[in-house]
């Protein structure tokens, strides 16, 4: 195994020889943040990112977990660009916890913040780089040629009249040194990265043949349901298990740190015998919890100054002295992930070690937290990473909780064990989207000039109580409840974003997009208001303040031209405009909307244009923007949890409605073609769908919409 | 003893009667490409065919399927042949991929039933059929693909 330091003074490439013969590579990235999730672990190798073996095999060890966002079709587009090769050949191997395969935007394994591409474009193309020049260095080897008379393509290096595949040379190449130096291609010669290509996952997603954590089977494995508290925070009082355990099929009832657990050989039996278990809960504090009452105090809230998140010029005064005052307050409900996969985790424990199937989007935290749970070193645990069927946040819970779940129910019996959720454990199950309440001032001057802005913003931190939230949470400030109000574009001399952080109980989490969701709705409702305010066309003003800020132009204009921005529309049609950067991207959209009778909402058309700097796939970009549209859309238009007496309110799929074919508008998506560095792609598209449609209809009805979601108020 | 098919073989199971088809063909069979979303018939990730009819199996108690024909994804082709199978891999619908086995076997009902289907059909015939990642766009046109790869002559 060699190593070689100081590549480009900050990463280091290693290269080894796999067991059957062949090369493997590695690159090594220092991370960000040091984390003390990697304490006394061994380094590891084996595998590392690349293999390629003599039997020509391609093999890619991904460190990000497979979601629906197409990463393991990035990576290997990204790695073959580099390495030339037949990149629909490549296998995918999902990678095992280990520090090598952390995020380097994170510092830990972790599939989320829209990072998939944007952390590893570099690493993967030095490796696919540098294992070519070890494989055409083992050539001239051979050749005894001049390594320029040499040139890789399609799996194979030539030179002159000869040829030798990469699987011939894959033994040899990795006695080869490891290039210090590995020069990148010029982006404006690639021949995969930047086209559109079909995905690699979908043959085995159209078969039935993809393996998700809940399709997994280990000899002898039970499967387990848990009741617990129907109120967050509570705990078991007493519970009677003889009507349980008299269900045919139930094995166990052992109550575990999380509730009741009913162990049983079967979904059935275990599921029944749920059913027919008695538990008196200790409720714990959030008995009386209500959501009604929660709009209340943060209404209240609202009232007075909150923690400044940022301070430009001086707003009270300018306030004070405009010649026009806007004010308005919107709501936002908390929201569930509802991935289309309920929950699930299936763990195997031997005595000193553990197994775990999971689709997670945190590895290294599921890894950590269950070898807590069973109380052995973290090195002991191996997690292997299924498909997720959908993550949007919910498979990457700040504590692991779905794994923690499966590890407490497999100590307790000692045998495999597979925790399944109902979709109602799912549903009620906590680590929502916060609920938050916006408040916005707006003082414009005689010219209609918006010359203050006072955002203050009520909610949950997400942070709060996490591990990361010594590391991430600055001066009573949690990023992620102010990002995309914070960092509001629009050029006004004079801005203030505070922020209230209280807390209630309810499990909250990030939701696709996070922060944004609630401060795209708010932000682009209010500079709506402020256009009709003062009769101005709602994207010219946006415009308008937007000088210094080409990307954001850049796709206004895109959207707005696309769109037929300003050309008449059929009766009871109108077009509503809203823009947000975020993860690095930059997306605006236009909602076309009509009434077809009162009350009666459609959602037409929309229009996308998306700057997300370079690119990999554009067929993936186009459907992750259709796909956090209609994420977006189902939250605007029905999504909602709510409690009442510390329960929450819904259950299954009949009263958290999200969008079916049947409202599905068209939508059509616009890329900016540009050099910029990249920028996220599976977040960006959900958070301007709100104040597109509710934008939309105030063009339609001159009804404004400040209270998502939009039923029952139109249906 | 519960006696049927699926994709053309015959099974007995010794099951309660009220136990769902779908956690049959998951646990018993070991047929895991139909998949559980709500256990209320809400979302249709666990549709496959019985006698030819899309049925949800998640609340379809195995004793309602005695000496019927089931077909589940794993059947409807052994090599993706399928015109829906083809259109799917062509219009590159699946992302998460979880509801595209009950998708799949929704679209190919409706397709046999219906091989000219309007985008009103398709909307009556698949909006039990939830999809979170949003692909609903790409369904629509494979839809429209697979019929056009039937009338084609690539059924086999």
């Amino acid at each position: 195994m060699k190593e070689i330091v100081n590549m480009s003074r900050r990463d280091f490439l290693k290269a080894g020889t796999v067991a059957c013969g062949g090369l493997i590579l590695g690159l090594y990235l220092p991370h960000p943040l040091p984390s003390s999730a990697w304490a006394a672990e061994t380094p590891y190798f084996p595998g590392a990112f690349l293999k390629i073996e003599s039997d020509e095999t391609i093999t890619m060890i991904v460190s990000k977990s497979e979601m629906g966002q197409g990463v393991y079709t990035s990576i290997p587009m990204l790695v073959a660009e580099e390495l030339e090769c037949d990149w629909r050949k490549i296998r995918i191997e999902p990678a095992p916890v280990a520090q090598i395969y952390a995020n380097p935007m994170t510092g830990a394994m972790v599939t989320g913040g829209s990072t998939s591409v944007r952390s590893e474009w570099e690493r993967m193309s030095k490796v696919g780089a540098a294992a070519r020049m070890m494989l055409i260095a083992a050539a001239v080897q051979q050749w005894k040629v001049k390594p320029a008379t040499c040139h890789a393509e399609n799996g194979k290096v030539h030179s002159g009249g000869k040829t030798l595949t990469y699987g011939q040379l894959a033994e040899s190449a990795a006695k080869m040194p490891v290039p210090d130096q590995v020069p990148l291609k010029d982006p404006s010669t690639y021949k995969i990265v930047g086209k559109p290509h079909q995905r690699l996952d979908t043959p085995q997603k159209v078969n039935g043949k993809a393996v998700y954590g809940c399709d997994v089977t280990r000899p002898g494995m039970l499967i387990a349901l848990v009741a617990r508290s129907p109120v967050f925070g509570g705990k078991v009082g007493n519970f009677d298990a003889s009507q349980a355990k008299a269900v045919q099929g139930v094995r166990d009832v052992v109550q575990i740190e999380s509730g009741v657990a009913v162990v049983a050989d079967n979904f059935w039996a275990a599921k029944k015998g749920r059913d027919a278990l008695d538990v008196d809960w200790d409720e714990g504090q959030w008995g009386s919890l209500s959501t009604d009452a929660m709009l209340a105090q943060y209404r209240e809230l609202a009232k007075t100054p909150g923690i400044p998140a940022r301070k430009d010029g001086d707003p009270q005064k300018a306030l004070a002295a405009a010649s026009k005052q806007v004010s308005a307050e919107y709501e936002l409900p908390y929201l569930a992930h509802a991935d289309m996969e309920p929950l699930n985790c299936v763990v195997d424990p031997s005595p000193d070690r553990c197994e775990i199937w999971v689709g997670t989007q945190g590895q290294t935290g599921s890894r950590n937290d269950a070898a807590k749970v069973l109380g052995i070193d973290p090195e002991k645990v191996q997690v292997h990473t299924t498909f997720l069927g959908g993550g949007f946040g919910r498979r990457g819970n700040p504590h692991s909780d779905f794994v923690v779940m499966g590890a407490q129910v497999a100590k307790a019996v000692q045998k495999p064990v597979k925790v399944i959720w109902t979709r109602e454990d799912d549903m009620k199950g906590g680590w929502y989207r916060p609920f938050w309440f916006n408040k916005l001032n707006a003082g414009l001057d005689a010219n209609g000039k918006v010359i203050a802005w006072y955002h203050t913003i009520v909610g949950q931190s997400i942070m709060a109580g996490t591990p990361m939230e010594k590391m991430r949470t600055k001066d009573g400030i949690d990023p992620a409840s102010v990002e995309g109000a914070k960092e509001l574009p629009y050029e006004i001399p004079n801005i203030l974003v505070d922020l209230h952080s209280p807390q209630n109980g309810v499990p909250v989490q990030w939701w696709r997009s996070v922060g944004h969701s609630h401060t795209c709705f708010a932000v682009e409702s209010f500079v709506d208001e402020l256009a009709h305010a003062v009769r101005k066309d709602p994207y010219q003003f946006r415009r308008a303040m937007l000088a210094n800020h080409p990307r954001h132009r850049g796709v206004l204009d895109l959207a707005a031209q696309k769109s037929g921005w300003g050309k008449p529309l059929p009766a009871g049609h109108g077009r509503g405009i809203a823009m947000m950067e975020s993860y690095g991207s930059f997306v605006a959209q236009v909602a076309e909307v009509s009434m077809d009778e009162p009350g009666r909402l459609r959602v037409h058309r929309v229009v996308c244009a998306v700057d997300c700097g370079r690119y990999v796939n554009p067929s993936i970009i186009e459907a992750q923007m259709e796909s956090g549209i209609v994420f977006g859309l189902s939250a605007v238009l029905r999504g909602a949890i709510t409690l009442k007496k510390g329960r929450v309110e819904q259950s299954n799929f009949h009263d958290y409605r999200v969008l079916r074919m049947d409202r599905m508008p068209v939508v059509e998506v616009h890329i900016v073609q540009s050099k910029e560095n990249p920028g996220g792609i599976g977040e960006p598209g959900t958070p301007p769908i709100a104040p597109a449609v509710t934008n939309a209809i105030f063009a339609v009805t001159g009804e404004r919409i400040r209270r998502l979601p939009i039923e029952p108020t139109y249906s | 003893m519960i006696s049927f098919k699926v994709n053309g073989r015959r099974y007995e199971v010794d099951v309660p009667v009220d136990t769902p088809l779908l956690w049959v063909l998951r646990e018993n069979i070991g047929l895991t490409g139909t998949k559980y979303g709500c256990g209320m018939a809400l979302c249709g990730s666990c549709t496959v065919h019985v006698n030819g009819h899309a049925v949800r199996s998640c609340v379809t108690p195995v004793s309602a399927v005695a000496d019927k024909e089931i077909v589940t994804i794993e059947g409807l082709s052994p090599d993706n042949s399928h015109p829906v199978q083809q259109a799917w891999i062509e219009e590159d619908v699946p992302q998460c991929g979880y509801c595209q086995s009950g998708q799949i076997m929704s679209a190919a009902a409706l397709l046999s039933a219906n091989p000219t289907p309007t985008d009103d059909d398709i909307d009556q015939a698949m909006s039990a059929n939830l999809c979170r990642c949003g692909t609903y766009q790409r369904i629509r046109k494979a839809i429209h693909r697979a019929a056009d790869i039937m009338a084609a002559g690539g059924k086999k």
